[in-house]
């Protein structure tokens, strides 16, 4: 659990003052992947750096499982807190097992319990011990390097973890791989993590929630749904760009759009969850073809049926959500750089 | 060539005090300058002051350097190892700091993240990834130590140089070859051992030491 209170970073260098980060205050819940995004220089890394200190705040609190960081120990809070950076951060000299297990070496961890902790984490991210944990890190590609990265992080079993853009410097198909892996490993180990990145759809994907910054500010704080469906100003839907109407199909549920049957709704017609996505429910209408009815009979749980989808509304709402924006965003207030099209620049 | 196959052991004895001499001097250099160098990286604005200094004691031809310190520190071994030292003292002190600062900052930033004190950066990973940067400094001093350690046989502390003076004095070409082929033998061989160590010591290679 982390709070960030009203929190600001001013970097004064040759007589110039920068807002790196300015009055941020946000929340971090238990078992939460919340991530910070924005161009360059929006101040998310900094943002992240500040939670373990590796940048000091020049004002407001950050609190850390009830602590105020700054009253802690350094050296402890950052042992406490897991940490995976670009490019993996590995030590060179370091075999991939010694590299896994530096914090608990640093907590002073028996030998043996470093080297089973290791192996047990390398299996978990992908790497089978026996052929991994003896090489050093030059002889991995950056993939394998990054996810080496990971397991380090998860070493010492923190309940934190920072990811400054943990995957940002590998090719995209490998993103694409460790990115569904650490959907995997979160949902058996349930970290709250902190994830810096400035990938756009990697933010979809991971994200419980999403926290856009621009200029040292906060823009926007929400679920992944919130900022495609309410964005918050012109700045919010140029950053999300020009896949914004197909990711918010992807966040829009059946059982959101169906209404309460009326009169007229026939009692026939295909009965689809209302979990599922309209994406999903679309492809299911193309796989089974014709369908007696005019519309979705949306199911809950047990599988009652909680309303109805014509299917004129479905199209009404793929066509308003797909369409080009009547009165869309200002095309200059696009954020500089072109994150979002989650290839490396 | 005909001294040295006349007098192998006198060469041997010669040469054996040369390497004595270079040995007593990388020992206090090394001592001095890597922690000097250290110390740099943590407190920047030593720097300017000691590596001026050290590289104007670099500019001061050694006979002089030897001159100027005979009436502090007198005629013999005591004087020629400190100016030696002094000479030693810039190469290693600019490659350890150079050694340092030229680590990745992603992985300095890493050891910091993990949670790792001061000390532990210093010795878990600084100094390890560095040493390959300050050992082409301490060879670098052996190779320039071997040749100025045989000027330091002016002031009686035996040496190769004893037979280059030895010949001049008694125009006897033969021991000046001698002694600057064995001189010369002597720097490259440290030379070559020391990248030979240096080899060794580096440890993100293949050559796994197993678990620590």
């Amino acid at each position: 659990m982390i709070t960030l209170e009203h929190v600001s970073k001013v970097f004064t260098s040759g007589g110039q003052t920068v807002r790196a980060v300015d009055d941020v205050s946000l929340e971090v819940g238990a078992g939460e992947l919340v991530v910070l995004i924005g161009p360059s220089g929006s101040g998310k890394t900094t943002t992240m750096r500040m939670i373990n200190r590796l940048e000091t705040p020049t004002g407001g609190r950050i609190i850390v499982d009830g602590r105020d960081v700054l009253t802690l120990d350094v050296v402890e809070l950052r042992r406490r807190l897991g940490y995976v950076i670009q490019q993996g951060g590995l030590f060179p000299h370091f075999t991939v097992a010694d590299n896994v297990a530096v914090v608990p070496r640093l907590l002073g961890w028996p030998r043996r319990k470093r080297r089973e902790r290791a192996e047990e984490l390398l299996a978990l991210v992908g790497l089978p011990p026996e052929r991994f944990a003896d090489r050093f890190p030059r002889q991995l590609s950056g993939g394998q390097q990054q996810r080496v990265g990971v397991a380090r992080a998860l070493a010492a079993d923190p309940p934190i973890i920072l990811m400054d853009e943990p995957f940002g410097a590998v090719d995209p198909i490998t993103r694409k791989q460790l990115q569904r892996e650490l959907r995997r490993i979160q949902a058996t180990v349930r970290k709250t993590i902190v994830f810096v990145t400035h990938d756009i759809a990697e933010a979809f994907l991971l994200g419980d929630r999403i926290v856009l910054m621009s200029e040292g500010r906060v823009v926007q704080d929400g679920t992944p749904a919130d900022l495609l469906r309410h964005p918050a100003d012109p700045f919010v839907t140029a950053f999300i760009g020009e896949d914004r109407g197909m990711r918010a199909l992807h966040y829009t549920s059946l059982a959101e759009l169906a209404a309460p049957a009326g009169e007229d709704a026939p009692s026939d017609g295909l009965a689809l969850p209302g979990t599922m996505t309209v994406l999903e429910a679309t492809r299911e209408l193309g796989l089974r073809g014709a369908t007696a009815g005019d519309g979705i009979w949306v199911t809950g749980d047990a599988g009652e049926r909680i309303g109805h989808l014509p299917f004129h509304r479905l199209a009404a709402v793929l066509g308003e959500t797909l369409a080009p924006e009547q009165s869309g965003p200002d095309p200059s207030a696009s954020p500089e750089g072109e994150p979002s099209d989650g290839l490396p620049a | 060539m005909d001294y040295l196959r006349e007098h192998p052991d006198r060469v041997w004895e010669l040469t054996r005090q040369h390497v004595e001499l270079v040995a007593v001097t990388m020992f206090f250099a090394i001592l001095i300058g890597v922690p000097l160098g250290i110390v740099i990286t943590r407190l920047r604005w030593l720097e300017g002051p000691v590596i001026g200094t050290t590289g104007a004691l670099y500019t001061v031809p050694s006979l002089a350097l030897f001159a100027m310190m005979i009436p502090y520190t007198g005629l013999g071994r005591r004087t020629v190892v400190i100016a030696l030292t002094l000479y030693s003292l810039l190469a290693i002190i600019r490659n350890t700091v150079a050694g340092i600062d030229g680590l990745p900052a992603a992985t300095l930033d890493a050891a910091r993240g993990m949670g790792m004190t001061g000390t532990q950066r210093l010795v878990m990973v600084e100094l390890p990834l560095a040493l390959p940067v300050i050992m082409a400094g301490v060879r670098l001093s052996v190779v320039a130590a071997i040749g100025i350690a045989t000027i330091a046989a002016l002031m009686g502390v035996g040496g190769l140089g004893r037979l280059i003076f030895d010949g001049i004095s008694r125009l006897d070409s033969d021991r000046i070859i001698a002694g600057a082929l064995a001189a010369s033998v002597l720097a490259l061989g440290a030379d070559w051992s020391l990248a030979l160590l240096g080899d060794l010591l580096r440890k993100d290679t293949r050559a796994s030491r197993g678990w620590r």
